[in-house]
């Protein structure tokens, strides 16, 4: 398939808040965004699924724990382990969690505040179907927002996503949410579903993005990941 | 009218920020006694009927999959709470 052709879907539940970010990020990438709808157990054959963040249902109960009973999370989990390659983010991981797709959770941050700022990453793989156009060890910055952002799982399962080189993003520097070792982003044992706390679609055009070296709001390194999933969809 | 109570908890090993907050919120206040303090959430499900052994089995099953998330927290009850209240006052008329 070529790049141009690939349609990535966009799930918006009640309370999702970055999901028109995210289809532009889709679209600046080079694909066609398609919206896909939280009632609809239909994933209208799209090549790869992005879960945006926001506060779905207002995060009651647990963040995203009312979501993943969403007729779509049903397709969603289906085609997931079928290789189809699903992208969560912020809210999006936890419905990710939540729906056991990924390990872990989130509980609310060590600080107890919101927390918004511009967040170095490191990548720590970059082979999954959303990192592969990374370096291994690459240094970005993207924006994290969150109040339920302290990712945790108990020691077992950290030594096992360390063990298998799941752990796909760790906080640079100072760990901004007290999560477990530093912990931004995980992927499953395939690689073609990952789940992040920071949020890459609003790093993907110049003048809208995170400070870089080449000036504020110049950053757009969070564009790499639609790049590297149609890279992805590509070679497949 | 039946009504069952479910207690979850954030797991004894999962660091409770809501709880620490609490706990250091209480000795501002004179509440000095408090060494700590954890938070967890309680549901209250309330059925047509009485509470059968059918019903407490549901909302068993119901706290472990919706009402709690294994990762962070543990279900610490699931009772029918008018039996309960009806069991102590009868311990109490005894004492």
């Amino acid at each position: 398939m070529s790049a141009a052709g690939a349609r990535i879907g966009v799930i918006t539940f009640p309370g999702t808040l970055d999901d028109r970010d995210a289809a532009r990020a889709v679209r600046l990438a080079g694909a066609e965004a398609v919206s896909l709808w939280h009632g609809d157990a239909d994933l209208h054959d799209v090549d790869a699924v992005v879960l945006p963040g926001g506060f779905s249902y207002g995060d009651y109960l647990r963040a995203g724990a009312i979501s993943r009973f969403a007729p779509v999370m049903e397709k969603v989990v289906d085609a997931a382990n079928g290789g189809l390659p699903v992208l969560g983010i912020c809210n999006g991981f936890q419905v990710l969690t939540e729906v056991h797709l990924l390990p872990g959770s989130m509980i609310k941050n060590d600080h107890l505040s919101f927390i918004c700022r511009e967040q170095p990453l490191v990548v720590e793989n970059a082979s999954t179907a959303w990192t592969n156009e990374y370096e291994q060890g690459q240094r970005i910055v993207v924006p994290l927002k969150n109040q339920d952002g302290q990712y945790v799982a108990d020691e077992h399962t950290l030594d096992e996503l360390e063990g298998e080189g799941r752990v796909v993003f760790r906080y640079d520097g100072w760990n901004p949410n007290g999560s477990r070792r530093g912990i931004a982003g995980v992927t499953n044992a395939r690689g073609n579903v990952v789940g992040l706390m920071p949020h890459p679609e609003h790093a993907v055009e110049a003048g809208f993005g995170p400070a870089s070296a080449d000036g504020p709001r110049s950053g757009t390194d969070g564009l790499t990941f639609f790049t590297s999933v149609l890279a992805y969809l590509v070679a497949a | 009218m039946g009504r069952v109570v479910v207690d979850v908890m954030p797991k004894p090993e999962i660091l409770d920020p809501q709880g620490k907050a609490v706990a250091g919120a209480l000795p501002r206040l004179g509440f000095d006694q408090f060494v700590s303090v954890r938070q967890g959430k309680r549901f209250e499900l309330e059925v047509e009927g009485d509470v059968t052994p059918e019903v407490l089995d549901a909302a068993q099953r119901a706290a472990e999959t919706v009402l709690s998330n294994p990762v962070i927290e543990d279900v610490v009850r699931v009772a029918d709470i008018e039996a309960d209240a009806a069991a102590t006052v009868e311990s109490e008329g005894l004492a």
